[in-house]
């Protein structure tokens, strides 16, 4: 297992080279282009003394390598913002200040973090079944009418934006037939039940969409598997077309399947951000919205360093699982 | 037999027009392009343009509801106006039909030309360059384009033309997996004979590149390009619906949408005109993006039905 071992650990390296990597790059994007960084972040109300003060405690005024130290400072260990008058404390990790909210962005993303995270896990467990379960069902139909109604259905889920069908959804479910209410998030912590029939709607809405790429991946993985010659040799041995379907071939679609959902997290964390938007769920997709409208910088580069961590993340433990679902990875 | 380059287009229609489901989509994404050329003609039939409001078309007293039945279509307004401002819809759809393929295709041209220059030098270039444009291309794949879209959208002054800006900033942000894909293919193509006979020739590395590697790199290349138009449609319509895409007056689908569940008892094309354009188009460039697919990797589809061959193998 020491290959094994070895692997997660590389792949865990690489991860965290490739989040200093992102952290440069967002810094030096979002504070080195814009025309008057401490006026922008600092917000359009602010006196030309408060403007001064955030540069100061910036440190933009530094040469830049100063000013990433600073802010990496912030992030590993913490930092001390002094108001002149006082000492505002900010602990590691610190993603700085939101001048225009009078926040600190960690607490901030942290106070809007458990939504984001209800609503993408949520609806990854109904995309996964949903998605592979369409697709197990229409390699096992395959050349009949269940495969080809599916595979229509599927090709309609992969070209309807999660918005357009996150809005249809609201207006039929909630508005026409008032089947359910217009969804307002409860805090699981609060009532279970309640979080959950509020979520309903937003999770079909993200997973629905997200559900048809596993389907088309899934049934066209499935296939493959099914034309090799071991499923030839277990139909052979009168292996039934169930167990050779449910078992044999599935296993096949595993690895491309926890691929796929690697692949996926980052443009998933993206539908989040419409269907947050969409239903006003209080997470940070409708935050970093409101952040982009308002341009209140900190909070803008602090959601893209988060969700850019949480993106990385997702892709290690893919790197891992897939290795479990095919031993085959660890030796390339 | 006639020339290879000839014989591989001739192969390429030959193995495209027998799709059924490509075709019509070929001829649905055709239509969609002459509609978005032809907008101004189109309204200048219909007498109207996408920004002029018409007071007089909406209640005032009743919220801006279109008067008249169906969200107000009349000769005038052939599929009704906007509530509260009474814009002329088919307008406003006809030019959003403008927006939408341009911006997408501006994105794809701009993402497909990161995409080759990174890839093709990082494969033929020395290890140290192809370490850092890899692991750069590395960190490009895992940054979300949605979000680090949004976010760059944020910053850049509102002065600048916002359709163009919204095509580069998808530009610059996803050309992560076609330069992946664009150097394994080189990477492939550089060991082939004749490359090594170019090579032996004396000619220039860019030489080789440019006349050599450019030409095998098409198939992979459009294959990818026509499966991203698509998802730059959609990044685009998500953008402005979240109001940091394509600003008013500009006419977007997304746009549209933003204001339209409000609507949907009063004026429901007003909600299903936008939707259903973007459902429309995204399908058809989709399907066609299979299609193209299906015919430049046929081994993709056989192996497919080679897969229901043993099915009916096993059943007889």
């Amino acid at each position: 297992m020491s290959g094994f071992g070895g692997f997660a650990l590389r792949r865990t390296v690489g991860a965290v080279v490739t989040l200093f990597a992102i952290s440069v790059i967002v810094y030096v994007v979002f504070y080195v282009t814009p025309g008057n960084v401490a006026q922008i972040t600092c917000g359009p109300r602010c006196s030309p003394a408060q403007v001064q003060q955030v540069a100061e405690q910036l440190h933009l005024n530094d040469p830049l390598y100063t000013q990433y130290w600073h802010f990496l400072q912030g992030l590993v260990v913490g930092q001390d913002y002094s108001t002149g008058t006082s000492v505002e404390h900010c602990s590691a990790p610190c993603l700085g200040l939101s001048y225009q909210s009078d926040q600190q962005v960690t607490a901030l993303i942290l106070a809007k973090l458990p939504v984001s995270l209800s609503l993408v896990f949520g609806a990854m467990v109904l995309w996964l079944i949903l998605g592979v379960g369409t697709g197990v069902l229409s390699a096992w139909r395959r050349g009949r009418l269940t495969e080809r109604l599916l595979t229509g259905v599927t090709l309609a889920g992969v070209a309807t934006p999660v918005f357009v069908i996150g809005l249809v959804l609201m207006i039929v479910v909630c508005g026409q037939f008032q089947l359910l209410p217009f969804p307002q998030y409860v805090a699981f912590t609060d009532d279970p039940e309640q979080w959950a029939w509020n979520l309903l709607l937003p999770w079909l809405s993200l997973a629905l969409i997200e559900a048809a790429a596993f389907a088309r991946l899934t049934r066209a993985a499935m296939l493959e598997t099914l034309a090799e010659d071991h499923i030839r040799t277990f139909r052979a041995y009168g292996v039934g077309e169930r167990s050779v379907i449910g078992r044999h071939a599935l296993r096949g679609a595993l690895a491309p399947v926890i691929a796929l959902n690697a692949n996926n997290f980052g443009s998933a964390v993206g539908g989040a951000v419409l269907t947050e938007t969409l239903f006003g769920l209080p997470g940070i997709g409708q935050e970093l919205v409101h952040a982009v409208n308002v341009v209140d910088l900190p909070v803008v580069v602090g959601m893209v360093l988060v969700i850019g961590f949480f993106v990385v993340v997702a892709n290690v433990v893919a790197d891992v699982l897939y290795a479990v679902a095919d031993r085959r990875v660890v030796l390339a | 037999m006639s020339a290879p380059g000839a014989s591989g287009a001739r192969q390429f229609w030959r193995r495209l027009r027998t799709q059924r489901a490509a075709l019509v989509a070929a001829v649905v994404v055709a239509l969609l392009v002459l509609v978005a050329l032809a907008a101004p003609l189109l309204t200048a039939i219909e007498g109207q343009d996408p920004t002029t409001y018409h007071p007089s078309l909406v209640d005032s007293a009743r919220g801006g509801v279109p008067i008249g039945s169906f969200g107000g279509v009349s000769a005038d307004h052939w599929l009704g106006v906007e509530p509260q401002t009474g814009r002329d819809l088919f307008a406003r759809l006809v030019y959003g039909a403008r927006v939408s393929l341009g911006v997408a295709l501006a994105a794809t041209v701009v993402q497909v030309a990161i995409g080759v220059v990174v890839g093709v030098a990082a494969a033929l270039g020395s290890r140290w360059v192809d370490q850092l444009l890899s692991r750069f291309t590395d960190v490009i794949v895992a940054m979300p384009l949605m979000i680090m879209a949004l976010a760059l959208l944020a910053i850049v002054p509102s002065s600048f033309p916002r359709p163009v800006l919204v095509a580069l900033v998808i530009g610059l942000i996803a050309w992560g997996s076609i330069a992946k894909i664009v150097r394994a293919q080189t990477l492939t193509l550089k060991g082939l004979d004749y490359v090594a006979a170019a090579r032996l020739s004396g000619w220039r590395t860019w030489r080789i590149a440019v006349r050599e590697l450019l030409p095998g790199l098409a198939a992979p290349v459009i294959t990818y390009a026509a499966l991203l138009i698509p998802q730059n449609i959609t990044v685009e319509a998500a953008l402005s619906f979240l109001g940091v895409g394509v600003k008013p007056p500009t006419p977007s689908w997304g746009q549209m949408l933003t204001a339209a569940d409000v609507w949907y008892q009063a004026a429901p094309q007003y909600l299903l005109l936008p939707a259903g354009a973007l459902f429309v188009t995204v399908l058809a460039l989709t399907v066609l993006g299979d299609g193209v697919r299906t015919a430049l990797d046929p081994r993709a589809a056989s192996r497919l039905r080679v897969g229901t061959g043993r099915k009916r193998e096993a059943k007889a």
